[in-house]
């Protein structure tokens, strides 16, 4: 499996400095209950759900998550063979992937995915015309586009990124990526792989921009949370936690806290948008 | 009672070779016959000289073949010479302090982690090939090579330093008595005596270096294109596998990845076999 990206996540210290903030009643039905949780696939959903395993965990100590990465594509599968209680995904299962392996879906944020480059880099603003002749190759040099006059690096993801899916479908219309691009793994291989490139330009969950990257706005308009809210960031796509038939048991409570009202604070303050 | 302890010995070894082979025949037929789909219906060719694009129905992996060709061989052109100077030094030039400290050093390295070479090779290394060559992000077949070549040398340094020290000391002796140089005696004496090991450290080093997933997948690239020169991205049929391994058990990508393993499989026997050749051939000569 692919062990190198799946972040699994023991976080007895971390959630210690977070018991302060575990007493809301929201988590009250954690705490009777004990057992564990495995939770893997889309790399967008992993600072939402370390968060939340963290608060639960420091109110519960008798309750053990687990959190891996690995890609929508993992998520769905592993949850559909019953290797994890939780497979998250970064799109909409399939048709058939519901049908053969009776998933249920929960989406419980929407998330916007945003182009970024270099903080060394001038360039700040593309088009869809220009992101798609980017992608496909037909523009290689930063000069034309107003930057430095250094070749462009492409970073794109794999095939079974949920990210990919989303970004392909909607910023290149389904348009080439060229051959020549450099492929990463995760979402945070793609941040760090551009905030190390200053001649890179790649996409990541809008969750996942922060300072080391810096975002480009698309049509003119920034990958923003306000502006992926009201619908002007078109690039977006729900964040979706997945499970075998219908969730029972800690599973269950586990998927009702991303609902509850503390749950959905803690969806926005990771920087995506709420579903309620 | 010795005799019948020796037969024990001896069938108890017999049967672990025997298992060893079983478990590597196995493995073949393992993957033959879960990649048997790809060979019927005349997919097979289709699969060698098609491009990789799964959107549009192209399952082809020659681009991943010659990403590892590429990568494997070149390591083996720099890890080769650099690894036999080195066992040199260690061990004919000098034997003092500096031999003893560089030998420990090399010990040490074979106890590295390929994931820590990885991380290096990110950190330190790709944004210095950038900078240095102005030539792509720095993700590439080269830095790709370097890294490997750190990965690979510790274990042939020391194959070598080994047989480099098993050759009888009277044997060199005899050649600096009848007024031979020293170079004489490491060429004519040293050298084609530990050919044997010189054979299967090169053998182990180059099947890790085609085997290796870690370092090529974190700095090679990965893009799906035939490298045309050191400064491309390029992917190897071990990061293809693992770039590719989330896909759906049914689809096309992942049955295509069996013919990868196939791949792999057949590369490594067939250099492995080709090194044992010409090295038995050289044996037979000297």
């Amino acid at each position: 499996m692919k062990t190198k990206l799946s972040v699994v996540i023991c976080i007895a210290a971390m959630a210690l400095s977070l018991c302060a903030a575990a007493f809301a009643g929201d988590l009250d039905a954690f705490k009777s209950e004990k057992g564990e949780i495995k939770i893997a696939g889309g790399t967008a959903h992993i600072p939402v759900m370390k968060e939340a395993a963290a608060r639960i965990m420091g109110l519960n100590p008798h309750i053990q998550i687990s959190i891996a990465g690995g890609g929508s594509g993992v998520g769905i599968k592993q949850v559909g063979e019953g290797l994890v209680d939780i497979g998250n995904s970064g799109r909409k299962a399939k048709d058939e992937e519901v049908s053969k392996y009776g998933l249920k879906m929960f989406k419980w944020a929407i998330d916007g995915v945003g182009i970024v480059v270099n903080p060394a880099n001038s360039v700040r603003s593309l088009t869809q015309e220009q992101l798609m002749a980017v992608f496909a190759g037909k523009i290689s040099n930063w000069k034309e586009l107003g930057g430095e006059d250094r070749g462009i690096n492409l970073y794109t993801r794999d095939e079974s990124s949920g990210t990919r899916a989303v970004f392909w479908k909607k910023a290149l219309s389904k348009g080439d990526i060229a051959s020549s691009a450099n492929f990463v793994v995760s979402n945070g291989a793609m941040k760090g792989a551009i905030s190390q490139d200053p001649y890179g330009i790649g996409y990541v969950s809008v969750g996942h921009i922060d300072e080391s990257v810096a975002p480009v706005a698309f049509n003119g308009v920034a990958p923003s949370l306000e502006n992926v809210k009201d619908g002007k960031y078109t690039i977006s796509r729900g964040l979706y936690s997945n499970t075998k038939g219908e969730p029972a048991g800690l599973v269950k409570k586990f998927i009702d806290y991303l609902f509850t009202d503390e749950g959905q604070e803690l969806v926005a303050r990771k920087g995506f948008v709420p579903v309620k | 009672m010795i005799r019948i302890n020796e037969k024990t010995i001896e069938k108890f070894f017999f049967l672990s070779a025997f298992f060893s082979a079983l478990v590597t025949c196995s493995i073949f037929a393992f993957l033959f016959v879960l990649g048997l789909p790809l060979f019927s219906g005349g997919r097979f060719f289709s699969i060698i000289t098609q491009p990789w694009a799964p959107h549009l129905g192209h399952f082809g992996i020659y681009p991943m073949i010659a990403g590892t060709l590429a990568v494997s061989l070149l390591t083996m052109v720099v890890a080769f010479p650099l690894s036999l100077g080195c066992a040199i030094l260690i061990s004919v030039v000098d034997r003092g302090k500096m031999s003893w400290l560089l030998r420990k050093t090399v010990e040490m390295m074979t106890g590295v982690p390929t994931v820590i070479y990885g991380f290096v090779g990110i950190f330190l290394l790709v944004p210095l090939v950038r900078e240095i060559f102005e030539a792509g992000s720095g993700m590439c077949v080269l830095s790709a090579v370097l890294m490997l070549t750190l990965l690979v040398s510790p274990t042939m340094i020391l194959f070598f330093c080994d047989s480099f020290e098993r050759v009888p000391r009277s044997y060199g002796d005899a050649v600096l008595a009848v007024g031979g140089t020293e170079i004489q005696k490491f060429l004519y004496v040293t050298l084609p005596h530990s050919w044997t090991g010189i054979v299967i450290g090169f053998t182990l080093s180059l099947g890790r270096a085609l085997g290796d997933t870690l370092v090529a997948l974190m700095i090679a690239g990965n893009a799906v294109q035939v490298p045309g020169s050191l400064f491309d991205s390029a992917r190897t049929l071990t990061s293809h596998i693992a770039l590719v391994f989330a896909a759906d058990y049914n689809s096309m990508e992942f049955k295509a990845i069996f013919a990868c393993g196939i791949f792999l499989y057949l590369f490594t026997t067939i250099l492995v076999c080709a090194v044992r050749l010409v090295g038995g051939r050289r044996k037979m000569a000297g």
